[in-house]
């Protein structure tokens, strides 16, 4: 048995951190680790991620919880049982990483007790955040309910009611100021180092959304699929076929991506956004993809992302759903080298065979590095996304 | 269920998607996606958790039935 010992570091987990802290260990001293395995949760801005180690034996001096610490800084020693190769998790975050099966979801942040009801949801989260009970406020609410209204109302009005019980110990989300903050650093180093180039195109939503409907018809809801994962399945696809936008600039130019992750766009309730990857999305099931999905918007938002996610993205893909603007043209996410921008689905009038006909279009986009490539082989991606979406059935 | 027991179904269910939506202030014809700020996957969320809470199928073809408070109170008393 080897005695070598490796180095566990704060893990860089995008362009835009700088620093995290330890908020929980998964671990004990003397545990046994192996790669892949979740050892400790850090709050970044982007909320409580979950942190993988890439390494193998037995981990010790775990760093103490709570204390901002840089990307590098050491977290905890790893005492290698096998070869005793020792391994820079700073590297490991690069390697290949097969796709975790998926995890069940995480347990619901909402307080949840008996004596709910008569208080809303909102009422109730911002009474937490005060200290305040809000059960015992006066609500003006339909039935008497407390609404958000009720407890501001009752926090400006000088004496504090009864506090509240001791709020479970539970993920924070992110501060949306130090979010800020992080997006400006990341989107402005991206405007001052990557000479973007634009494309559009208009694609004819017709084919992929009459099969949707067809799918989801007979399907209960849970097994229902959105447009967002033919469009993730499409770009993949298209990506196989160029994949010369598929991966990193760095110091000696272009490396492609070790798979195709692809980055999925997440705005958060409050404001900021996150681009947590999808892995491997060429090879996923249009159900399974789905369920990734959801699985994947569901821990950005209430915690609980890994750090993988954060740091595989290949490429970001960012659609504005179906309330946002026509299209857009986005920022790319350094050191990847594209960005595919998907448009809300609109009906328009189109030409169909000499003829106008009423059509769901969607406006897609490409920004992507000049330095990696040139518009000519965007635009053959663009072509490949727009070919795989008239061929709903094969994706 | 009655629109009371609804509306509080609905709360519920919101509080796993939106924490932060008030439907004290959600009037009975907006449309909720607009009023809540939900997307189509918090939607589709929301039709799941309402499926799952009360068995009914909630075919694809009714769900715009449900984007305003009365349509949807209605569509679950039925």
């Amino acid at each position: 048995m080897s005695d070598a010992v490796a180095d566990f570091l704060m893990p860089s987990l995008g362009a835009d951190m700088e620093s995290a802290k330890v908020v929980e260990w998964l671990v004990k001293p003397g545990s046994r680790v192996k790669p892949g395995d979740v050892v400790a949760v850090v709050e970044t801005h982007k909320g409580a991620i979950d942190v993988e180690i890439f390494l193998d034996g037995v981990i010790e001096d775990l760093a103490p919880l709570n204390q901002q610490l840089p990307v590098g800084a050491l977290l905890a020693h790893v005492r290698g049982t096998g070869g005793g190769g020792t391994q820079a998790p700073a590297k490991a975050a690069a390697a290949p990483v097969q796709p975790a099966p998926v995890p069940s979801p995480p347990p619901p942040t909402a307080p949840l007790s008996g004596a709910r009801g008569r208080v809303s949801p909102a009422a109730r989260r911002r009474a937490e955040e005060a200290g305040i009970a809000a059960d015992s406020l006066h609500g003006t609410g339909p039935d008497g309910a407390v609404t958000l209204a009720d407890v501001e109302l009752a926090l400006s009005a000088g004496p504090k009611p009864a506090p509240a019980e001791p709020a479970r110990a539970g993920r924070s989300g992110f501060d949306p100021a130090q979010m800020r903050q992080a997006i400006a650093a990341a989107m402005g180093r991206s405007k001052r180092e990557i000479p973007h180039y634009y494309l559009g195109t208009t694609v004819d939503f017709h084919a992929a959304q009459t099969w949707l409907d067809g799918y989801n018809a007979s399907r209960p809801p849970p097994e229902r699929l959105l447009p967002a994962v033919l469009l993730l399945k499409a770009t993949a696809r298209a990506l196989v076929q160029v994949p010369q936008l598929n991966g990193f600039h760095g110091k000696d130019g272009f490396s492609p991506g070790p798979g195709i992750h692809i980055g999925w766009a997440i705005s958060l309730r409050g404001g900021g956004l996150v681009a947590p990857a999808l892995h491997d999305v060429d090879r996923q099931e249009l159900p399974a993809l789905m369920t990734s999905l959801r699985d994947l918007v569901q821990r950005a938002r209430t915690g609980g992302l890994r750090s993988s996610e954060l740091t595989d993205p290949t490429i970001t893909v960012t659609s504005l759903g179906e309330r946002g603007a026509d299209s857009v043209l986005g920022v790319i996410y350094p050191p990847q080298v594209a960005i595919v921008g998907f448009g809300r689905i609109v009906e328009r009038p189109w030409v169909v065979a000499g003829n106008v006909a009423p059509r769901p279009l969607v406006t897609l986009s490409l920004a992507a590095d000049h330095r990696a490539s040139d518009g000519h082989l965007g635009g053959r991606l663009l072509a490949a996304i727009d070919e795989a979406l008239q061929d709903p059935a094969n994706l | 269920m009655n629109d009371t027991e609804i509306r509080a179904l609905l709360a519920d269910v919101l509080a796993g998607i939106a924490p932060e939506a008030d439907l004290a202030t959600v009037g009975d014809d907006e449309d909720l996606r607009a009023a809540l700020d939900l997307d189509s996957m918090d939607f589709m969320n929301l039709v799941i958790g309402l499926h799952q809470r009360t068995g009914i199928d909630i075919p694809e073809a009714d769900v715009p039935k449900l984007f305003t408070l009365r349509g949807l109170t209605g569509y679950l008393a039925r």
